[in-house]
């Protein structure tokens, strides 16, 4: 009987190999593809593709954007999540739906409703152009289309876990007199660390990689307005495949320290939400 | 301001964090889409209808909706083999595996794309066998299931796993017990089970497919009418300043994805009914 509760070893066999020939034709391959053609000219023209001038404007660029987009989701993601987790009120589930619309807009669609609102012949265009503001074409745009598409990350990921939670713990150091920064900062902050760390992860890793958005808004001027993903479509685009690759293994780098850390953080929350279960998995 | 329900509003911070919130979100989300209405709205019926029928746009639906179908479909397939081996099964590598299924989610769009080309191109790796097999992949609409294919890989295992890891081993036992082998007790026992949350995954995936762009330009080879996607379109007409004609296509492709994700909320609910104990 217990032999019926499995499949037979044949159809075990079977399976793994489909799902494994499966995911290394459309997971490995393509990574692998991209280091090997990275370093196809050896490893001085790989880092000779990263240190040139344009692309080091366009990690700069990455980096800088990155460094605006994930912070103002941040505190975003933290004051909604407190607001919707902590209390009830009128119009939650609404607002819920709102801020997961981002998500539901198709990349190009993200870059475009900017150009509409600031592009020449956008909504504000004209007041711009009279005031000599560039938006569109400029970094404030690039900025602007990727703070929309990470919009909904961190606050996605903390509302479930706070509202698991409960308000007890608050309640209770309410009650002790403690002020609300108080309670943030020494109750409710330690709690939820793991799902910020991992909202955080995610909406980085979606700010640094954006392409179709940015894509709209960037008008792709060489050391200017380039982000690491569009200089590597232009390099690709110019036939230069291998600094194309070198520069697109920097975001291939990228997304494996996410898994990787994302695969951290997943498996200390599991650990932390039994903290008397020794992890075995360590092993 | 709205009111907090009295029992909960022990805490501090309600009105300063809702109102934060909602700032934000009008600011940042909602004024910059209702750019979307407001020019839809300026456009009348007319130029709006002749210029999301016109051919070229209708071809761009016809792939991409096709597409998007096929490579949902396939995920739809290995997905459930995915989900299940990484479920049910125990072997080497498996922490590895698991944490590699999330790698669409994670390689930003443009790197997928340059890679699918080089793989599949010609004197690629896996093009160049294809290509003596007859069979051509990279810019043919082929190639453009395959980009999508790997955009959507994550949903339909990421939505059936957690389903199959909380299947109620019981009931297979009963099923087992009662006389059924391992393959009526999987069709008539585990299927129905795992049914919404299925149907889940891969409209998550279809939908996402729906507006993908960065990893198919790169192998779709983008020839009007045969493998032009609709998003490509829309950045056509904007680089041509038809904000108009790009913003009805846009409203169209917007419009699909709504109703998608409404039928998808509805499947949920489904799944999450058909979850809860009896």
């Amino acid at each position: 009987m217990r032999r019926a509760l499995t499949e037979p070893p044949a159809v075990r066999g079977a399976l793994l190999a489909v799902a494994i020939v499966f995911l290394a034709v459309f997971l490995v391959l393509p990574l692998a593809a991209v280091f090997a053609q990275a370093l196809e000219k050896g490893f001085a023209a790989y880092l000779a593709a990263l240190r040139e001038p344009d692309a080091w404007a366009a990690i700069r660029l990455t980096l800088l954007t990155a460094a605006i987009a994930v912070p103002l989701n941040l505190v975003f993601g933290l004051a909604a999540s407190w607001a919707i987790a902590k209390f009830e009120f009128p119009g939650k589930g609404t607002l819920l739906t709102l801020i997961d619309l981002p998500f539901a807009v198709s990349p190009v669609i993200s870059g475009m409703i900017f150009v509409l609102l600031f592009g020449r012949q956008g909504l504000l265009g004209p007041f711009l152009g009279a005031h000599d503001l560039k938006v569109i074409f400029a970094v404030p745009g690039i900025v602007l289309a990727t703070v929309f598409v990470t919009f909904p990350f961190v606050a996605r990921e903390l509302i479930p876990v706070m509202e698991t939670l409960g308000n007890e713990e608050e309640e209770a150091a309410r009650v002790l007199g403690a002020g609300g920064g108080q309670i943030f900062l020494r109750v409710t902050l330690p709690n939820v660390k793991w799902g910020v760390l991992y909202g955080v992860i995610l909406c980085n890793a979606r700010a640094m990689g954006e392409f179709g958005a940015v894509s709209v808004v960037s008008g792709h001027i060489r050391g200017l307005t380039n982000t690491i993903p569009l200089h590597v479509e232009i390099l690709y685009n110019e036939y230069d495949f291998q600094a194309a690759f070198a520069v697109a293994s920097l975001l291939a780098c990228l997304a494996l320290v996410t898994l990787l850390a994302k695969s951290v953080v997943e498996w200390r929350s599991r650990r932390a939400a039994r903290p008397d279960e020794p992890a075995r998995e360590a092993a | 301001m709205m009111s907090a329900s009295p029992r909960r509003r022990v805490l501090p911070g309600f009105g300063l964090t809702l109102g934060f919130t909602i700032f934000y979100l009008s600011l940042i989300v909602l004024l910059p889409l209702s750019t979307l209405a407001l020019k839809t709205a300026s456009m009348g019926w007319g130029p709006f209808w002749a210029t999301v029928t016109s051919p070229r746009v209708l071809a761009s639906y016809r792939l991409t909706f096709g597409a998007s179908l096929v490579a949902a479909a396939l995920n739809g397939v290995f997905g459930l083999v995915v989900a299940w081996v990484l479920a049910r099964y125990r072997f080497p590598g498996q922490r590895i595996v698991d944490a590699l299924v999330d790698l669409p989610f994670a390689l930003p769009t443009a790197v997928a794309g340059i890679a699918l080309t080089s793989l599949y191109s010609p004197n690629g790796w896996l093009g160049g066998p294809l290509e003596t097999l007859g069979l051509k992949v990279a810019f043919t609409p082929l190639g453009i299931v395959v980009a999508l294919t790997f955009i959507g890989l994550p949903f339909v295992v990421r939505t059936l796993q957690p389903v199959i890891e909380d299947l109620d081993v019981e009931s297979e036992e009963a099923a087992a017990s009662l006389g059924a082998g391992r393959r009526q007790t999987f069709a008539h026992v585990i299927l129905p089970a795992l049914l919404p949350a299925w149907l889940t995954g891969f409209a998550l995936a279809f939908a996402r497919a729906l507006g993908e762009y960065g990893s198919v330009v790169f192998i779709a080879g983008n020839m009007p009418m045969r493998t032009e996607i609709t998003s490509l379109l829309i950045i056509t007409k904007l680089e041509q300043y038809d904000y108009a004609g790009a913003t009805a296509i846009a409203v169209v492709m917007l419009v699909a994805s709504f109703v998608l994700l409404g039928a998808i909320n509805r499947l949920q609910s489904w799944a999450s009914r058909r979850g809860a104990p009896a």
